[in-house]
Formats: C-alpha cells, sequence, structure tokens
C-alpha cells in the first residue's frame, strides 16, 4: 500500500480549516480552538515523518534484532510542542476570559481599543 | 578544563532556576528581595556573555550537554554553539534586561515577584535562542522566549487594550513559530538530523523542492517575529499596551532576534545550498525596503508615543534585513552592529517615553503639548535617544555607515536613499513629539484626528509629585552610554568584525562542530564611521521635526493643500491597521503566499 502521502494531506487539511477559522472568528475561545486545531497538522506531520513501513512502537524490549520500528524521535518532538503550544493555549484561553470580563464580549471584531 | 568549557549553559539555567525559585515564593516574596535578585541574575548573565563573546572572538566554543559528544563524526545529543554574534547578542539582551529592571524598581507596587520571574524567563530564551546550535532546540527557546513575551504584554490584565494587544501578539506569532516546525519535521525527515551544523552537512550541495519549503517555512516564521511588512500588524498592538519596561525588550532584543533568526539558520544550514546572492537577495531587499518605508510613514502619522516607537522598529528591521540580503561579510557586520545599536537607542526612547509616562501621566503627544516644561532632562534624554535612530554616535551610526558604503559599492542607490529616510523620518517623528511635549512647540491641534488608538494610557507608577527617581533616569542614560562605546569603541569594531566573519563562514562552522577545527574565519576589515553620517542626518530629522511643528506658521492654503493630500495617502494606510486578529492573520496568509510565489519563481 502506497499510502506515504495521507499524513501530510491531513496536516494541510488541518492547517487549512485551522487559519480559516481564526481569519473568520467571531469567537475568542472558537479562535483559540482553531489555533490548537492548527497546531495538530505538525503533530500529524511529525507523526507522518516518523513513520516506517511494518515498524512497530520503538519499545524495544522483547523484539528480535532487525525488526523496524518508528523514528521515536519525532515522538519526543511531538509532545514537547504539545507542552510547548499547551502553555500558549492556557494563557491565550486565560486572556479571553479577562477580556470577557473587562468588554462582556469576546466577538474580535468589537474590540476596536487598538487601531491605526 | 578552561572556564569558557563549563560556562555556556549558565546564562540559561541561572534564570531558569532563579525564575523557579521567585515563581515558587510568588507574592511572598518580599518586592526589594525580588527586584535585587533580579538585577543581579541579569547582571551576572550579562557579563558570562561578555565573557563568553571575548572567548569565542578565534573560533566557536562548542558545549554537549550532559557529555554526549561526537561518535565517529555524528552529533548525538544537544550543543550550544557558542559564535561570536550569538554572545553578542545575548550579551545585550542580558543589558537591556538589566536596564529594564533597574527601570521597574519603581513599578507594578502591587504585584510580587512574577513580573521579575517572567522577565529572567524571557532573558533565558533569548540567550538560548543566541547559543543553541540545535534546531528543534532553537524552537524551543524561541517559544520560551514568545510565551514570556506574551505573558509580560497582557500584564496590566486589568485593562481591555493590554489583553487585545497580547492577543493579537500571540495568535500571529504562534502560527508564526508554526512554520518552525513545520520547518524542521521536513529537514528531519530529509536528513535525519536536528544539530545545525550537521544538517548543513547533510543537506547535500543541490537545493530541491523540499529544501526549498523548508527554508521558505524557517525564513517565514522568522520574518513574522522580524515584524516584516506584511507580518508587522502584531508589533504595534503589542508595543503600545505592553509595560515600558518590557517595552524595551521588545523591541531592543526580540524583533531583532527574528532577524538573527533568519542569519543564523541560512548561514548554519543553507549557505551552501541556497547561496544568498541572486533572485534571493532581490526579495528580501524589496521586503526589507518596503518594511522601512512603511514603518516610517506609519510612526511618522502616530500621537502615541510608544506606537510611534514601534512602528518605528519596524522601520528599522527592514534595514537590518536588507543588510543580510546585500550578503557579503561586511553586510553581515554592517546588520550587526545596525540591530545592536538600533536596539540600545530604542531602549533609551523606550525608557525616556516610560519616564514621560511616570512624570506626566500620559504618552499622547498632542494631549501633552507644553506640559513637559518642568522636565527638560528627560525632553534632552529623548531628543539624544531619538538622534540615535538617525544615525547619532550613541545609536546606529556604524551600521547605517557600513551598510551604506557596501551598497554604493554593489550600486544599491535605492538601498541608500531608503536607509536615510527611514532613519530621518523616525528620528523626525520622536523629535516632534519631544518638541512638542517639552518645549511646546507647534499649534494646538484639537481637531487633529484620533490616531493613536489607545483612549488614555495608564501610569504604569504611583505618583511622584517631587523629582524623577534616579534609577529610573540613569538606565537611558546607561543605555545611551552603552550605545556610544558599541558604535566607537574600537575592540568592538573588532568583535563585530569577527563575528560576521564566522558568520560567512559556512564550512568553518561545520569544521568546528563536526570536527573540533581549529581554523580562524576571515575577519572583513572595517573602518571607523564615517561623520557624514553622524552629523547630516541627525540635522536633517531636526530640520524635518521643526517644519512640522512649525506647519501652521505655513501660508494656509500651502497647509491645507500638503494636508489634504497627505490624508488621502494615510487614512487608508490607517484603516489597514485595524487591530482586528482575523485581518491580521488575513495580511499573515497573504504575505506567507507572496513570498512562497516569490520563492517558487525562484527555484523552479
Amino acid at each position: 500500500m502506497t499510502l506515504w502521502f495521507v499524513p501530510y494531506l491531513v496536516a494541510a487539511w488541518l492547517f487549512g480549516w485551522g487559519l480559516y477559522g481564526i481569519v473568520s472568528s467571531r469567537n475568542l475561545v472558537h479562535l483559540v480552538l482553531c489555533l490548537a486545531l492548527l497546531q495538530t497538522a505538525t503533530y500529524v506531520l511529525l507523526m507522518g515523518i516518523g513513520w516506517r513501513a511494518g515498524g512497530v512502537a520503538p519499545v524495544l524490549v522483547g523484539t528480535h534484532p532487525g525488526q523496524s520500528v518508528v523514528d521515536p524521535i519525532v515522538q519526543a518532538l511531538m509532545l514537547t510542542d504539545i507542552v510547548v503550544e499547551a502553555t500558549v493555549m492556557a494563557l491565550l484561553l486565560a486572556m479571553a476570559v479577562q477580556l470577557y470580563e473587562r468588554l462582556g464580549t469576546v466577538d474580535p471584531a468589537c474590540m476596536r481599543v487598538l487601531r491605526g | 578544563m578552561s572556564f569558557s568549557a563549563i560556562l555556556p549553559p549558565i546564562p540559561v539555567a541561572l534564570p531558569l532556576l532563579t525564575a523557579a525559585l521567585l515563581g515558587f515564593g510568588g507574592k511572598h516574596t518580599p518586592r526589594r528581595l525580588a527586584d535585587a535578585i533580579a538585577i543581579a541574575v541579569a547582571t551576572l548573565v550579562t557579563c558570562a556573555t561578555i565573557y563568553l563573546a571575548i572567548e569565542a572572538a578565534h573560533h566557536p566554543i562548542v558545549y554537549w550537554f550532559g557529555g554526549w559528544k561526537l561518535r565517529s563524526g555524528v552529533p548525538l545529543g544537544i550543543a550550544f554553539v557558542v559564535d561570536e554574534a550569538g554572545a553578542i547578542l545575548a550579551s545585550t539582551g542580558g543589558l537591556l534586561t538589566t536596564l529594564a529592571l533597574l527601570f521597574s524598581l519603581h513599578y507594578f507596587d502591587s504585584v510580587g515577584a512574577l513580573f521579575h520571574a517572567l522577565m529572567l524567563i524571557f532573558l533565558a530564551g533569548v540567550c538560548g535562542f543566541c547559543l543553541t546550535g540545535d534546531l528543534f532546540n532553537l524552537f524551543v527557546w524561541f517559544e520560551l522566549m514568545s510565551a514570556a513575551a506574551f505573558g509580560l504584554c497582557a500584564y496590566k490584565a486589568e485593562e481591555p487594550a493590554p489583553l487585545q494587544g497580547a492577543i493579537n501578539f500571540a495568535v500571529t506569532n504562534t502560527i508564526g513559530a508554526f512554520f518552525i516546525v513545520v520547518g524542521l519535521a521536513l529537514l528531519y525527515g530529509r536528513t535525519g538530523a536536528l544539530n545545525l551544523a550537521e544538517l548543513g552537512r547533510a543537506i547535500g550541495p543541490t537545493p530541491d523542492l523540499l529544501v526549498v519549503i523548508a527554508f521558505f517555512s524557517l525564513t517565514l516564521a522568522f520574518l513574522v517575529k522580524g515584524a516584516i511588512v506584511p507580518f508587522h500588524f502584531w508589533l504595534a498592538d503589542a508595543h503600545a499596551v505592553a509595560p515600558t519596561p518590557v517595552c524595551v525588550l521588545f523591541s531592543g532584543i526580540m524583533v531583532e532576534l527574528g532577524i538573527f533568526g533568519i542569519v543564523r539558520v541560512h548561514s548554519a544550514i543553507f549557505a551552501g545550498v541556497l547561496p544568498v546572492p541572486g533572485g534571493l537577495r532581490d526579495v528580501f531587499l524589496v521586503a526589507g525596503g518596503i518594511t522601512a518605508v512603511l514603518g516610517a510613514v506609519m510612526a511618522f502619522a502616530q500621537r502615541h508615543l510608544k506606537r510611534l516607537l514601534a512602528y518605528s522598529t519596524a522601520s528599522h528591521m527592514g534595514i537590518a534585513l536588507s543588510a543580510w540580503a546585500l550578503a557579503s561579510p561586511k553586510g553581515l557586520a554592517g546588520g550587526i552592529a545596525y540591530l545592536v545599536g538600533h536596539g540600545l537607542t530604542k531602549a533609551a526612547l523606550f525608557l525616556s517615553a516610560g519616564l514621560v509616562l511616570h512624570t506626566l501621566r500620559d504618552v499622547d503627544e498632542i494631549k501633552l503639548r507644553g506640559r513637559g516644561r518642568s522636565h527638560p532632562l528627560v525632553g534632552a534624554i529623548l531628543a539624544l535617544a531619538a538622534l540615535g535612530l538617525a544615525g547619532a554616535p550613541w545609536g546606529t551610526l556604524l551600521g547605517d555607515s557600513l551598510l551604506d558604503d557596501l551598497a554604493m559599492k554593489q550600486h544599491l542607490h535605492g538601498f541608500v536613499i531608503i536607509s536615510w529616510f527611514a532613519g530621518i523620518v523616525t528620528a523626525a517623528a520622536a523629535l516632534r513629539a519631544a518638541g512638542r511635549i517639552f518645549l511646546g512647540f507647534g499649534a494646538r491641534e484639537p481637531e487633529a484626528p484620533d490616531v493613536g488608538g489607545i483612549e488614555g494610557e495608564a501610569p504604569e507608577t504611583a505618583p511622584s509629585p517631587r523629582r524623577v527617581p534616579v534609577p529610573m533616569l540613569l538606565a537611558p542614560i546607561a543605555a545611551l552610554i552603552c550605545g556610544t562605546l558599541w558604535n566607537l569603541w574600537p575592540p568592538l569594531r573588532q568583535s563585530i568584525a569577527n563575528a560576521a566573519g564566522q558568520l560567512a563562514d559556512h564550512a568553518g562552522y561545520l569544521a568546528r562542530v563536526l570536527r573540533g577545527a581549529q581554523a580562524e574565519s576571515i575577519a572583513p576589515h572595517l573602518a571607523p564611521p564615517s561623520w557624514v553620517h553622524a552629523v547630516i542626518p541627525p540635522l536633517a530629522a531636526l530640520a524635518l521635526a521643526f517644519l512640522t511643528l512649525a506647519r501652521s506658521r505655513l501660508p494656509f492654503a500651502m497647509r491645507r493643500r500638503a494636508a489634504g493630500k497627505l490624508n488621502i495617502f494615510w487614512r487608508p494606510l490607517r484603516r489597514l491597521h485595524s487591530g482586528h486578529v482575523g485581518d491580521q492573520v488575513a495580511w499573515l496568509t497573504f504575505g506567507a503566499a507572496l513570498f512562497a510565489v516569490a520563492f517558487a519563481l525562484l527555484y523552479r
């Protein structure tokens, strides 16, 4: 089976929808979730890159020599990436809550304190 | 084992550990103790990075974390590769953090040590970004710096404006950082390496589609951070709302690191496979030129002092990007001189804007007209620092002089014109503000359109009717003194030359990291700055500022015609800067597509 390109398509799809959601969003919480969606594109991309045909999970206990395993480094990278992005998401959601308390709205179009 | 062999991790480990302790202590840490600890740590980091810069003068210092050295020429662990340029920028970051902390001694009386913790985390991110020799590590430091910056930007969370500015800043920059991961994932998929030098070796000499896309993605991420048009929208919003000491770090080092990121990634990985001379050079020269002009024009149109300075930062980053595109060791030297010189003088400017906010309780140029007469010293510092933007000896003199010289040799007269224009117009905008606030020049303008954007800037300090506190005055003066040294002291010029030589020496970097070679890179010879640049642009800026303020004395018909013409030009520009996060991301997408088309045409 040559479906190696599927993860890349899915990554591009997620990125596109995330971006569209951010640009058109009328609600900050929705916007932050779209940003999270956009970030998941990198996870899929990294997973796709680490995939090996016939590979098993990279736990080497009990496997015989020569057994193909998927790349564990990209999984470590992905985990780090998730941690970093979770921080940013939490921060953004906290800001959205604060903004709602101050302005009574979460619509970015109604926040015009900065312009020009 | 020499001292420099164990020093490289200190500039990141020390602030991170201290920040963790300060965060743990939280509100129970006495304020003055937190101040003392934070300033001491920032000073130590500055000293350590300066020591590293001295040690790295001949060849980069390579430090493998956990002793995971090369095994048969293949890097297994994560390395810090301390080259001269990285160490110089890290020490600039340390110095500016020290000054910002010194300045904020009288800030935010209500909060505990969390502000200090965030500042130190930011500093650790800056140092890690400058010193690392590993691409994923670079991304992590970049994100650490960004996350701390988002928090610092929204620090005055009791008002809506900082929250909106921080959200714009965080969303656009997170999308930017997304592209670093894409780039590094593609490169890793191709080569199986993350070490910068190993990537540079494994990527091979012939460019193909994947290499071009990876370079495009990495560049795009740094262009967003470097506030190049059309990715610059977040910059003014973040600067206008962040506390003034934080603006010092944003404009003084963070944005600069966006430009440096491109240089670092290109010189370590792509210099062999995608050399800059050729079409790539024109793409970056045009992008830099547009940024320089648009930033200067927008700066001139502002009345909110911090927003004015933010647009001027965008303008100067355009020049710095072009400096790299000049593609020679001398251009790199000019770029480094320009980045640090601009950082120091812009720090002094933001610190004096902070002084204005402290003494006059506002930063709106029109509202404050003539109200600064009782604070001549603050006005003098603001005006002096503003002259630095045009190339006075405490500002961008050395960078301007080297770059213009080189551009003339390459017959790029357009670059010279744009760099003079950007310097003169941005300096004139700040000088105009200084003249209006501290001398009461210019007509009363009740009918002036509200262009600043923020309704009222809340003061950040408790009112002190007496004198300005000494540490707050010392900080901008120290920045100006350091700027003068940077531009005029010959030993520093030699280290700029060494830094540029190392950055231009792709093969030397690879040999140093992968084989431990001891060869020294060839440093370009740098002429001392020419006095033409130190005198003419500052005088021109003074003249332009004076003309703008004396506008009301011009004959009425001429004035109205000029105003009408300019409004046709300015109003749509202002409307573009809508402060809407969706618009900003749409522009980001548009810019990305534009750059993608340019890259695709170049590497068909």
